[in-house]
């Protein structure tokens, strides 16, 4: 209580966050930023190890008898996919019950929101003792999960389910697109950017290494020499790729549609690249039927590993108790700044604790304090509603947009949003004429403390459910926060906000993102990615939930509008 | 004043209404920041349907409330959402009186004591006049109606809302009675007890409220009439009062009992729950000593420890004192931490449900997190009211002894809360 009650140490503190603010949060930015570099360094970063007694301690001799009649059936697949063009599924029937399994089909539609010209065919196998193929991707497993769990997330159609099996413990998803693999890689982000229990990721690893697979994460092996400054430098690489990937909040493969549901789940792709050791099925096959027995020795669920861990590399990880200090350092800033701008507000009474010596101009009683609050009412009220249009036009008026313009569906959401987004930057509004018997000069400060306690709440909720997002999001958007201001430089700070917007941090992660995976962009290039992200990001929101756009139309870009606003304060 | 006050009022009815309408509704009544065992809706349906099958109600674990609801709710189950739209608009109406009657009272006294000469020569600015006291019952209206925490209360039918309804007109009451009999020392202490019991036990007895209307009306002294209430031979009652007291139910909410309950020994718990009750009641004599002049800053300070600490809380009881933020307007220039407590119990509020989405729903979290949020909004909400009732003192002190403080020496003295 001494800090908060004793008058004479409040001063020193008023007098300290006044006097060193700007020092204070340079440094607090840069304690941000160099905090999450140095977590792919040893001591941040720890060895991976299982967790669960039940998978980590028993024998598990792996057999795999089938791999040529898996190579045979594979053939035959391949064959009669081609032959109807789409999924066999009376052969899938035949076939499975020759072998064994008890076989049920499920048929769903789904009124895509605009027509998408990108959607891919897989097959999937995720196995409890479940096998499910599905057709059209994501949205197959949507839909299966949906009716299996009996619940109508995302307005799915389909035909209710026959066969089930009970509370599924463990899916493992398993893309592969040819007969021998050189390496499997694996994929852990889930939609919104939820992570699967590191268990079941230590369990992949553990068959890898016995069964002699070259695994990788983010299509990157495993530095092996963590001591000199190579390895962390690629673990930097990895842990980047996946920051970037866990920020999209897209599910990297059908196992991020799993997660929301509890189902540990995982993806596998088999990559057949130019190297040398080819693997065939076999051992594939015999590292997932490993994998699936210890997953049988489960008694409970996965619980006694991390949920919420960042990867530099297969065997490396960071928990959450020391990553999250980094969004911490960079929300401190929005902090420091919010506590000056107050001070600044009531700067009769700093550094007097009590109306004594000159009762010079009056403290800021509440009648004058309402009226500043009503002049804030317009500009939150305005550019929440520009949010607002933001998230609802682009859907809504696509048809009336493809009958005046010459463009596909698609392309008319995606130009709406960029010209609805691009139409809030001509919007700085006037609301001096409100008040003021007060200095006008008020008004500013105190929209943009209301902006600074906005942006630091939705990043604190961002960064606690998706760290990745809300940590990207801090990075850029924190110091153009901080700087904006009417007086100064004024096109200087204007371009540093137009370059931290919402839409340019979503371009620039996508140039960083493919020179990240050593295969840059060309500008060209990079703006069509980035507008089939933007399309991408819309359908995902209305087929899966993804939040993505709601957050960034809905919560951020109101909240950069006021900063906006800030800036071009008359 | 009547316009403006019906204008709110519609205001209100038409937001409540709405996300009555919404897809929220559902939503928001299973919230356990908004309800508590105690006040849950689905256990009221449960106990009515329970008595529609002749059994008794509380013959399970499931329904915890006074019979006053059983019978309120019999007949008016099907108009459920408007009993509780009209209870919200009678708890701001009884606060608008309540307020306004508080002020008359109030500059009564301050006129009194400037004609006595009792303040300090320099303390003009600290004087209230009646210009600025004329909104106050609106603001308190308003401030109650467009709380967010009692919006969501209503849409939630948490019979948290009728609680308020009745300490409203119980402070009314209390107001009106001492403003015709002068004795508002005795009665607000005797009040405040009466308050204490009955929040504690989480309802109201079921024949409280026709008794205390008449006791206004008569001018009868309410001493006689708590001993009845309390005595009543209502075993029904006594079941209500054992559930709020002995803390069976740990359904994680607001306050600080589950967490600690949901780990301890069945040898120790006992015992805690004293401790914890405790202290609902330990601060009221010690209060009731020092504010014995001052009876609705002393049932506010007691409402809001009450709303802090009880084994159920809810936002529906922290909004009841935030409604009477606005009469205690003039502390303002005195508060010292109002932006950071402000700031904390906004970010608490967001992020309750947050953390509890990543606890139950992503699996990611456990019950940690989300105590530790509980823990700090109710860190918030002391240091707030400790933070309004070191600026009442202040203000008083200044008022006797003027602001402008010199130390012996002649130099500038600083007030310093030891």
């Amino acid at each position: 209580m001494g800090l908060l009650s004793d008058p004479v140490r409040r001063r020193a503190l008023a007098r300290l966050v006044l006097r060193l603010n700007a020092p204070l949060c340079v440094l607090s930015y840069v304690a941000g930023i160099a905090w999450f570099l140095a977590l792919v360094f040893p001591p941040l970063t720890q060895r991976t190890y299982m967790s669960e007694n039940a998978m980590g301690s028993t024998m598990v001799e792996e057999q795999f008898a089938g791999g040529d009649r898996a190579r045979a059936f594979a053939r035959d697949f391949a064959a009669h996919r081609k032959k109807s063009g789409a999924l066999p599924v009376a052969w899938l029937e035949r076939t499975m019950r020759s072998v064994g399994l008890e076989v049920y089909t499920q048929s769903f539609s789904r009124k895509l929101p605009f027509p998408d010209e990108t959607h891919e065919r897989y097959i999937y196998w995720a196995k409890d003792i479940i096998f499910l193929v599905t057709e059209h991707d994501l949205l197959g497993t949507e839909a299966w999960l949906e009716a299996y769990h009996d619940v109508n997330v995302t307005g799915m159609q389909s035909s209710p389910l026959q066969g089930r099996a009970g509370a599924i413990q463990a899916a493992v998803a398993l893309e592969l697109s040819s007969d021998v693999v050189t390496s499997l890689d694996v994929a852990v982000e889930g939609l919104n950017g939820q992570l699967p229990n590191l268990d079941l990721l230590n369990l992949f690893q553990t068959f890898c290494q016995k069964g002699g697979l070259l695994c990788t994460l983010q299509g990157k092996l495993q530095p092996q020499d963590w001591t000199s400054l190579d390895g962390p430098l690629q673990g930097l690489q990895t842990l980047l790729l996946m920051v970037l990937r866990q920020a999209s909040g897209r599910p990297h493969g059908s196992h991020g549609l799993f997660l929301r549901y509890r189902v540990e789940a995982l993806t596998l792709r088999g990559i057949n690249s130019f190297r040398q050791y080819k693997y065939d099925l076999v051992a594939v096959g015999k590292a997932l039927e490993g994998m699936f027995r210890k997953l049988n020795h489960l008694l409970e669920r996965l619980h006694q590993s991390f949920f919420l861990y960042l990867l530099p590399a297969l065997s490396r990880f960071v928990s959450i108790g020391l990553y999250m200090p980094a969004a911490g350092f960079l929300l401190l800033v929005l902090g420091l700044k919010a506590l000056e701008l107050w001070m600044q507000l009531h700067e009769a009474e700093v550094g007097l604790e009590e109306p004594g010596g000159a009762p010079g101009p009056s403290v800021p009683l509440p009648p004058s304090q309402g009226v500043g609050l009503a002049s804030l009412v317009a500009p939150l009220l305005i550019s929440q509603a520009m949010g607002l249009a933001l998230y609802v036009l682009p859907v809504l008026g696509q048809h009336v947009a493809t009958q005046h313009f010459p463009v596909a569906e698609a392309e008319a959401v995606v130009l709406t949003l960029l010209a609805i987004y691009a139409a809030g930057l001509a919007l700085p509004h006037n609301t001096h004429r409100v008040v003021s018997t007060q200095a006008p000069d008020r008004g500013w400060m105190a929209l943009k403390l209301v902006a600074l306690i906005y942006l630091a709440l939705q990043l604190g909720c961002i960064a606690l459910t998706n760290f990745s997002l809300g940590f990207l999001l801090a990075t850029t958007m924190v110091p153009a926060a901080a700087l904006a201001k009417p007086h100064g430089p004024r096109t200087l700070y204007a371009a540093l906000l137009v370059l931290t917007s919402p839409a340019a941090t979503l371009l620039g992660s996508l140039f960083l993102w493919r020179e990240l995976q050593e295969a840059p962009l060309s500008l060209a290039e990079g703006w069509q990615l980035f507008l089939a992200a933007l399309a991408q990001g819309v359908l995902e929101h209305h087929t899966y939930g993804a939040l993505l756009f709601p957050l960034l139309s809905l919560g951020l870009y109101p909240c950069w509008l006021l900063f906006w606003n800030v800036l071009f304060w008359k | 004043m009547a316009a403006p006050l019906a204008l709110v009022l519609v205001v209100a009815v038409t937001v409540r209404a709405a996300l009555f309408r919404s897809s929220l509704a559902e939503f928001i009544s299973e919230r356990v920041e908004v309800v508590s065992p105690l006040s849950s809706w689905k256990r009221v349906v449960e106990g009515l349907s329970l008595l529609d099958l002749g059994v008794s109600p509380y013959s399970g674990a499931v329904f915890h409330e006074t019979p006053l609801i059983i019978y309120l709710f019999h007949f008016l189950i099907d108009y459920a959402e408007l009993v509780f739209m009209i209870t919200d608009a009678l708890t701001a109406i009884a606060l608008y009186f309540a307020i306004q009657d508080f002020n008359k009272v109030v500059f009564k006294k301050q006129k009194l004591l400037l004609e006595l000469d009792q303040y300090a020569p320099d303390v003009a600015e600290l004087i209230r006049t009646p210009m600025e006291m004329r909104y106050i019952p609106l603001k308190v209206a308003l401030f109650y109606l467009l709380n967010p925490y009692t919006i969501l209360s209503c849409v939630a039918k948490s019979t948290c809302a009728i609680n308020n309804t009745l300490i409203a007109f119980f402070i009314l009451t209390t107001i009106k009675a001492a403003v015709h009999t002068c004795e508002n020392e005795e009665q607000g202490l005797l009040d405040l007890f009466l308050g204490v019991c009955h929040d504690v036990c989480g309802k109201p007895s079921g024949n409280r409220l026709p008794l205390l209307l008449p006791s206004q009306l008569l001018g009868f002294h309410p001493r006689s009439l708590w001993l009845y209430c309390w005595v009543s031979p209502d075993f029904k009652l006594s079941c209500a009062v054992k559930e709020g007291l002995s803390v069976p139910d740990l359904t994680p909410n607001i306050g600080l009992f589950w967490y600690f309950f949901a780990e301890m020994f069945e040898h120790f718990s006992l015992f805690f729950v004293c401790v914890f009750q405790i202290n609902v009641f330990f601060y009221t004599i010690p209060l009731a000593i020092k504010l014995k002049e001052h009876p609705i800053f002393f049932m506010f300070i007691q409402i809001a420890i009450i709303a802090i600490f009880k084994s159920y809380p809810t936002v529906g009881d922290v909004a009841l004192y935030m409604a009477f933020f606005p009469v205690w307007n003039h502390l303002y220039r005195f508060l010292r931490n109002i932006f950071v407590l402000t700031c904390i119990i906004i970010v608490c509020s967001l992020l309750f449900p947050v953390l509890w989405h990543l606890w139950i729903y992503a699996g990611s979290a456990n019950s940690n997190f989300f105590y530790a949020i509980t823990l700090t909004f109710n860190v918030g909400q002391i240091l707030l009211i400790s933070d309004y009732f070191y600026a009442f003192l202040r203000r008083e002190y200044y008022l006797t002894h003027g602001l402008y403080l010199t130390a012996k020496d002649g130099t500038e003295a600083m007030l310093v809360l030891k």
